[in-house]
């Protein structure tokens, strides 16, 4: 449950926007969570609602982003959508894939009064 | 405020002031959460610098719902004046920020602190049970007589882990993480002031037993060091990738057990090559010292690659 420190960690970064930025309410929250990252959106769902109380983020909604996997097949010297962070390549079978994109965990948006 | 992972709870318990360290952990997070709701109530932070990011793209989406709110522009004030007349309070403020960006930062700090003093510090993630403790109580053992060696053990509760540690002579830092599943780099900050941490120490860091959720979290550690003992399945690896994708090396424990196995260590390092190519691995037994003189090797050459970078920073 790694989940509850990384939203704790969503709130921290929407404490310190909202000191530089001069906002006092967050109503949205908008997340990029790659497919291939260490997280699971619905226990980070799950999470925000615990973290946010007492916050300026209390009662927003949570939205997640979820991009595709994707890597660079060394065979087929090119971009390949990827299932699974160690996966094989769709279109060889072979597993010299590495991953260029899909383990983001961003805090993309928010919107704030 | 954490009622899940217990990350605002997590207490340091420092071997001679347990209660105060304790307080120390958790002193800083209250008084910034003060400071924050303060700040912003007031609203006299107003960072030039972040203007241009929200002003263009995003604040037309919602004008038009709020088109009636151009009395409480001064509201918006925040974003110095970029705002064109009529605009609504509510806004959408790009962010673009990295979850992890804050445990990367306290990271940073403690891995410049690890620079300074020529520290190499490695961190050890396993399964519960795969014998970190054992393999760090025999190596510190073999190795205390060559090397200043901290500890910070890391664990839900109980200090059982750091007291089989100081039983060896050398200071260990209990760091409980509550209901945690893992340390992050602002517990091991806190265990650091604790710990007076002398130049050219092998700094060991024990994390909370846990093949998944470590992975994601630097400590500022030069290496993570993955545990899998014999008998445990071999395809770990394969189920836990992002763990063993994560460390520079992996030790096999409980070799001396292998006889009474069905354990293919072919497989399982095979496995783990797939996931990582470039993890090297050595087959070792915490119990006969089967294989440490090789781990031994490898943490050696790398303590001493961290205390040369040291005294050449220091001299230049």
């Amino acid at each position: 449950m790694h989940e509850m420190s990384l939203t704790e960690g969503v709130v921290e970064i929407v404490r310190e926007e909202a000191r530089k930025q001069g906002f006092s309410r967050v109503k949205t929250v908008w997340l990029e969570i790659g497919a291939l990252s260490a997280v699971d959106p619905s226990a980070m769902e799950f999470c925000f609602d615990a973290a946010t109380r007492g916050t300026l983020a209390e009662g927003a909604r949570l939205e997640i982003v979820c991009t595709p996997g994707q890597g660079w097949c060394l065979d087929c010297e090119k971009t390949v959508p990827l299932e699974e962070r160690f996966g094989a390549c769709p279109e060889c079978g072979r597993s010299h894939v590495q991953m260029t994109g899909g383990d983001e965990m961003r805090v993309r948006e928010l919107e704030v009064e | 405020m954490c009622t899940v992972c217990g990350c605002g709870t997590a207490t340091h318990e420092g071997d001679k002031r347990p209660g105060e360290a304790a307080n120390e952990a958790k002193a800083p997070k209250e008084a910034t959460a003060h400071s924050h709701s303060h700040s912003h109530a007031h609203g006299d932070h107003h960072h030039h610098d972040h203007d241009h990011d929200h002003a263009h793209d995003h604040d037309h989406d919602q004008a038009h719902a709020h088109a009636t709110a151009a009395q409480n522009l001064d509201f918006g004030a925040g974003l110095a004046g970029v705002h064109v007349p009529g605009l609504s309070q509510e806004r959408i403020v790009r962010i673009e920020r990295d979850i992890l960006s804050k445990n990367r930062s306290y990271a940073e700090q403690n891995r410049a602190l690890f620079a300074q003093k020529g520290v190499l510090a490695l961190n050890f993630v396993s399964s519960p049970g795969s014998g970190k403790t054992s393999l760090l109580v025999r190596a510190i053992e073999d190795l205390k007589s060559r090397h200043a060696i901290a500890v910070i053990e890391g664990d839900q509760q109980t200090s059982n882990d750091a007291e089989r540690i100081r039983a060896t002579g050398v200071k260990a830092i209990q760091v409980n993480t509550g209901k945690g599943c893992h340390l992050d780099a602002h517990m091991v900050g806190h265990a650091l002031e604790t710990l007076d941490l002398p130049d050219n120490a092998l700094m060991f860091i024990e994390n909370v037993g846990n093949l998944v959720c470590p992975a994601a979290f630097d400590l500022g550690e030069a290496h993570k060091v993955v545990l899998l003992s014999t008998t445990e399945g071999e395809d770990k690896p394969a189920k836990y990738p992002d763990m063993f994708a994560a460390a520079d090396l992996m030790l096999l424990n409980k070799s001396d057990l292998l006889p009474h196995l069905d354990f293919n260590v072919g497989e399982c390092i095979g496995h783990a090559l797939r996931v990582n190519p470039h993890l090297q691995t050595l087959v070792v037994s915490a119990k006969t010292g089967e294989g440490l003189a090789a781990f031994y090797a490898w943490v050696e050459t790398r303590a001493a690659l961290a205390r040369q970078k040291a005294a050449k920073n220091k001299a230049g």
